[in-house]
C-alpha cells in the first residue's frame, strides 16, 4: 500500500514566542518547522539532547515491519563526514553517554553530556538527519543483531511472544497489531533500499522535535539549534500520517497461547481504548485514573477483590497509555494463586469489574491519587530528562505543548462520574481480547 | 543528653569544570552519622538507609528469609494492616522502597517537606514494628514463590544461578537470595521476627540524605527514626572462596537463543590496582560501543545484541563477569570470540589510545551521575558501605587518570586468566557440550 503523499505541507515558518511553563520549560519552532522544548535545571552542568521523529513502527510500510527500528540501529553507521561508529565514540570521548528507541508512534535519538559540549551534540545529530551512508556489509551485519535483539526480547520470551499474539488479535486493520522490533519473515528480508526509504521519507527537521534538558540557556539553545539544524531544508514532500484504522470491532476475541517455558499462567484482558487527542483530553484523563483506582497497587480495587478479600491472584493491575497517535488499549492482567484455574480467574476478574461498575468509585481513594499526582510534580523536577521525555512522547505523537500543560489540571479535575462513564464506554466485550498463557500440555478446563 | 550536639564537617569537592557537591557529615545528638547534601531548591527529601549484610544473614536453613522480611516491612505495622499501611502513605504522597541483595538490606525514602514528620513516622513503623501478620507472609510468600518458578525457566536465571553454585558452593553467595521453592514453602511468622533482628542494628547502619532538609532537621530525624535500633545484629558471614575453574557448561534448555553467563576470579574494591582493573574492563567490555567485546561480537560480526563484562566486587567475595546471549547456531562463535578476546587482553594488554580514550570516557561520565537528589543520595550510600573517603568524589577522576599504560598491562596480565574464564551456557548451543573437569 502506497502512502498518501501531500504535494505541500503547510509548515509553521513563524518563529513563535517563548512559551513559558511553571517547570521552566521554554518551546519555540524554527523556521523550517522543527519544534525546540528546552527544559531548564541548572543544579548540575550537565545536559540531556533528544531529537524525536515522529515516524515509528506504525509509520512503516506493509511487509517492511522493523523497518522503523533497523533503521534507528543503522543511524549510528556513517554519514559523508563520520566513519561508521565514530558517532558514539565521539559522545564517549567527550565522556558522554547516547542511545536511542523506536516505539509505534515515534523514534528518537539522545545523548547525555556536559553543558559545553551541546553544540558538537548538535552538530553531529544534524548530520545524521540527512547525511547518512549506509554499506550493503553495514545493512548484514546489522540485520543479525536486530535478528538477534529479537531473539532475546521476544523468541526467548513466552509472554512476549503472547503479548504480540494479543497485540494482533485486538488491531484488526491498524499497524499497533504489527510488534515494533518486526515480525522475523519480514525483517530477514530488511534491505538497504527499505532503510533509506523510510529514512527519505521521515527524517526531515519539519517531522523532529528537539528537546534540550538541563543546564542550559533558552537563547543559547536557539542560537546553537538555529545554527545546526535550523540550516536543513524542510522536506516539502513529509506524507500526512494517515494510517489504516480500525473498522467497529464487533466480536470479542479470545486465545491461549501455550509454551514449555511457561513457569506461572496469567491471564490478561485488552480493550480498544481512546487515546489523547489534542484539545479533548478528559476521557483518557478519565482512563488514566480508572487505571489506578482498579489495579494502580495494594489498595486498588482488583487487588482488595482478588488478593485481600479473596486469595484468588498473586498479583493484578490494570494499565493505560493514552499517548499515542491512535486507538490504544486498556488493560488487566490477573495471575492466578496456586490452585486456582485460569477459568476461575477469569471469572473472578469479571466479577470484580461488575462489582465495580456497580459501587463506583471511591472518593478517599480518588483524593488520595490526585493527591499523588500534584505531589509527582514536585518529585518530577528532581529529573528533568523525564520532563523532556513528557513533552517530546506527546509532541510526537501530535499534541500541543499547550496539551502537555493542561495535562495536570485535566486530571484533577476529572469527577467519579467521569471515571464512570469512561469505564462504561471502554469496557465493551465486543472491543476486547481475552488471553490466556498456559504451559505446554496443560488441560484448558 | 540534653544538650543538642550536632556535629557538622563540611567537605567541599570540585570536580574540575563540573558541578560541586558539596557533603556534610552530620552527626545526630544520640551519635547517628549519615552524609548530606542539602538542595533546597525543590521540597522534598531523598534520604536511603543501608543495613550491611543483608541475604547472606540468612540463618542455616531459612535460605530466603531476609528477602521475605524486607519484602513484608510495608505490609503492614504497628495499628495499621497491609492496606491502611499503604493508604497511609499514598496520602502523604511519599514513596518508600524495601530491597534486599547479597550484601544488604537498603531503604530508599522520598518524602515532600510540608509533611516530612508524618513520613517519617510512618517509615519508622515500618521499620521498627512490621507486623507479620499470617495473611501478609501468605500472600507474599506467594509472590515470591511464583518469581522462583519464573526464575527456573528464564535462561538468564538459570545460567546466573547455576555460576554463583559454582563460584561459591556452600556460601550465601552461592544460591539465590529469594531461596528455594522449599525453604521459602517452610519459612514461618518466627523466621521473620528473627531476620529482622538479625538486619536491624545500629553496627551496621550507613545513612545518607539529599535534599530540602537542614544538617539539623537531619540530626533529629536520624535519632527520631533510628534512635531506638539496637546495638548490634547477627555476625556477618565469613569471606567466600571463589571456586571455579574453565570450562564450559551447557544447560539444556529448549529455546531459540542461548544465554551464557561467564566469570572468573575477580578483585576486590580496596586493592590497589582496582583503578586499573577497572579501566581495563573499560575498554574490555564495559564500554558500550566502544569495548573490544562489542567490537568483535557485535559490529563485526552480527552475533549477539548485546555483550558485556564487569567487575562485581562485593563484601565477601570478588568476581570478574560477564553475559551474552545469541542464536543456538551462533553462540559457540561468540564464546570462542569472547575467548579469544580475553586471551589476547591478558597477552598483549590495552594500546595507548584505548587507555586514553578509557580515561577520556570514565572521568567525563562520572560526574554525569551525580544530577538528581535521588541518584546523589544513593552514591553517597554506597560510598560509605565500600568504605570511601568523604573526599572521594573530588579524586576519584584523579585516580583514574594515575592509572599508566604499564601498571593497566600488568593487571590485564595478572586479572584476566583465560585458563579460568568459565562458561555456563543456557539452551541448544550447537557445537558446545560441557567440559569434563565440572
Amino acid at each position: 500500500m502506497k502512502r498518501v503523499l501531500t504535494p505541500l505541507v503547510a509548515l509553521t515558518l513563524m518563529f513563535a514566542a517563548p512559551v513559558r511553563a511553571n517547570e521552566a520549560v521554554t518551546t519555540f519552532t524554527l523556521d523550517n518547522g522543527m519544534m525546540v522544548v528546552v527544559v531548564e535545571d541548572h543544579r548540575a552542568p550537565v545536559v540531556q539532547q533528544m531529537v524525536w521523529y515522529r515516524a515509528g513502527s506504525a509509520d512503516e510500510p506493509v511487509g517492511e515491519s522493523g523497518v522503523a527500528h533497523f533503521l534507528e540501529h543503522l543511524l549510528f553507521k556513517g554519514t559523508d563526514t563520520l566513519k561508521p561508529g565514530e558517532f558514539s565514540a565521539t559522545v564517549a570521548a567527550n565522556g558522554g553517554e547516547d542511545n536511542a528507541f523506536t516505539s509505534y508512534d515515534y523514534t528518537a535519538y539522545f545523548q547525555r553530556v556536559a553543558a559545553d559540549r551541546l553544540g558538537l551534540m548538535m552538530k553531529m545529530e544534524s548530520d545524521r538527519m540527512v547525511n547518512l551512508r549506509l554499506s550493503e556489509q553495514d545493512i548484514v551485519t546489522e540485520r543479525n543483531v536486530i535478528l538477534e535483539e529479537r531473539n532475546q526480547r521476544t523468541d526467548n520470551n513466552p509472554r512476549a511472544l503472547f503479548g504480540e499474539q494479543v497485540s494482533a488479535a485486538q488491531f484488526l486493520n491498524h499497524r499497533y497489531g504489527t510488534p515494533v522490533i518486526g515480525w522475523r519473515h519480514e525483517m530477514e528480508e530488511l534491505s538497504l533500499a527499505d532503510a533509506l526509504d523510510f529514512y527519505r521519507t521521515y527524517y526531515a527537521p519539519n517531522n523532529a522535535i528537539l528537546v534540550v534538558s538541563g543546564d542550559v540557556q533558552p537563547d543559547a539553545v536557539k542560537t546553537l539549534a538555529e545554527e545546526y539544524y535550523g540550516k536543513i531544508p524542510a522536506n516539502p514532500d513529509l506524507p500526512q500520517r494517515y494510517r489504516t484504522q480500525e473498522p467497529p470491532q464487533t466480536a470479542a476475541r479470545r486465545l491461549t497461547y501455550r509454551d514449555a517455558r511457561v513457569a506461572q499462567p496469567y491471564i490478561s484482558r485488552s480493550y480498544l481504548a481512546p487515546e489523547r487527542n489534542s484539545g479533548d483530553q478528559k476521557e483518557a484523563a478519565a482512563l488514566s485514573l480508572l487505571a489506578e483506582l482498579l489495579g494502580g497497587g495494594t489498595t486498588s480495587f482488583l487487588t482488595e477483590k482478588l488478593q485481600f478479600d479473596t486469595q484468588t491472584a498473586v498479583y493484578s493491575g490494570a494499565f493505560y497509555n493514552g499517548t499515542t497517535l491512535d486507538k490504544t488499549t486498556f488493560d488487566l492482567v490477573v495471575v492466578p494463586a496456586p490452585g486456582v484455574t485460569l477459568q476461575q480467574a477469569e471469572e473472578a476478574m469479571d466479577k470484580a469489574i461488575a462489582d465495580f461498575m456497580q459501587k463506583g468509585v471511591d472518593a478517599e481513594m480518588l483524593d488520595r491519587i490526585k493527591m499523588q499526582l500534584r505531589a509527582s510534580q514536585v518529585y518530577e523536577r528532581d529529573n528533568v530528562s523525564s520532563i523532556g521525555n513528557r513533552y517530546g512522547r506527546a509532541l510526537a505523537v501530535g499534541l500541543t505543548v499547550e496539551d502537555v500543560q493542561a495535562w495536570p489540571d485535566v486530571l484533577q479535575s476529572i469527577t467519579a462520574e467521569d471515571i464512570m462513564k469512561a469505564a462504561q464506554d471502554v469496557f465493551r466485550d465486543e472491543s476486547s481480547v481475552t488471553g490466556w498463557l498456559m504451559r505446554d500440555g496443560e488441560v484448558t478446563q | 543528653m540534653i544538650r543538642f550536639a550536632l556535629t557538622v564537617a563540611a567537605f567541599l569537592v570540585a570536580l574540575p569544570a563540573w558541578a560541586e557537591v558539596k557533603i556534610q557529615e552530620v552527626t545526630s545528638p544520640g551519635g547517628i552519622k549519615a552524609w548530606l547534601v542539602e538542595e533546597h531548591s525543590i521540597p522534598f527529601t531523598a534520604l536511603e538507609l543501608g543495613f550491611r549484610g543483608g541475604n547472606s544473614l540468612d540463618a542455616p536453613g531459612k535460605r530466603g528469609a531476609t528477602y521475605l522480611m524486607t519484602a513484608l516491612l510495608e505490609e503492614g505495622s504497628a495499628e495499621l494492616d497491609s492496606r491502611g499501611f499503604a493508604r497511609a502513605l499514598e496520602g502523604l504522597a511519599a514513596s518508600f522502597s524495601y530491597s534486599s541483595n547479597d550484601d544488604s538490606v537498603d531503604i530508599s525514602a522520598r518524602f515532600l517537606t510540608e509533611n516530612r514528620d508524618e513520613a517519617v513516622a510512618l517509615l519508622h513503623q515500618s521499620i521498627h514494628a512490621p507486623r507479620f501478620d499470617q495473611d501478609a507472609v501468605d500472600r507474599v510468600r506467594a509472590q515470591v514463590l511464583s518469581g522462583l518458578a519464573s526464575d527456573a525457566k528464564d535462561p538468564r536465571d538459570i545460567a546466573g544461578n547455576a555460576f554463583s553454585a559454582m563460584a561459591f558452593g556452600t556460601h550465601p553467595y552461592g544460591s539465590d537470595g529469594k531461596g528455594t521453592i522449599d525453604s521459602v514453602t517452610a519459612l514461618t511468622r518466627d523466621d521473620m521476627l528473627a531476620a529482622h533482628k538479625a538486619v536491624f542494628a545500629r553496627d551496621r547502619l550507613y545513612v545518607s540524605a539529599v535534599g530540602d532538609i537542614t544538617p539539623e532537621e537531619l540530626g533529629k530525624l536520624l535519632d527520631t527514626l533510628l534512635g531506638d535500633l539496637p546495638a548490634t545484629g547477627a555476625p556477618l558471614p565469613p569471606k567466600a572462596d571463589v571456586t571455579i575453574s574453565g570450562g564450559v557448561t551447557v544447560i539444556d534448555f529448549d529455546t531459540p537463543q542461548s544465554v551464557a553467563v561467564f566469570g572468573q576470579k575477580g578483585i576486590d574494591r580496596d586493592d590497589k590496582d582496582f583503578f586499573a582493573a577497572y579501566v581495563v574492563n573499560q575498554i574490555l567490555g564495559a564500554g558500550g560501543f566502544e569495548s573490544r567485546l562489542m567490537n568483535e561480537v557485535r559490529e563485526k560480526r552480527g552475533l549477539t545484541y548485546g555483550v558485556y563484562s564487569y567487575l562485581a566486587p562485593k563484601d565477601l567475595a570478588s568476581v570478574y563477569m560477564g553475559s551474552v546471549s545469541s542464536g543456538n547456531a551462533t553462540v559457540a562463535e561468540a564464546v570462542q570470540v569472547i575467548k579469544d578476546e580475553w586471551a589476547k587482553m591478558a597477552q598483549d594488554g590495552v594500546t595507548e589510545k584505548e587507555l586514553a580514550d578509557a580515561k577520556t570516557y570514565l572521568t567525563g561520565a562520572y560526574p554525569l551521575r551525580f544530577d538528581s537528589n535521588g541518584d546523589i543520595a544513593e552514591i553517597l550510600l554506597g560510598m560509605q558501605m565500600q568504605n570511601l573517603p568523604i573526599d572521594y568524589i573530588a579524586t576519584r577522576n584523579d585516580m583514574v587518570n594515575a592509572v599508566t599504560l604499564d601498571e593497566a598491562n600488568r593487571v590485564a596480565r595478572e586479572l584476566l586468566d583465560p585458563a579460568n574464564l568459565h562458561f555456563v551456557v543456557v539452551g541448544r548451543p550447537d557445537g558446545l557440550t560441557s567440559t569434563a573437569s565440572n
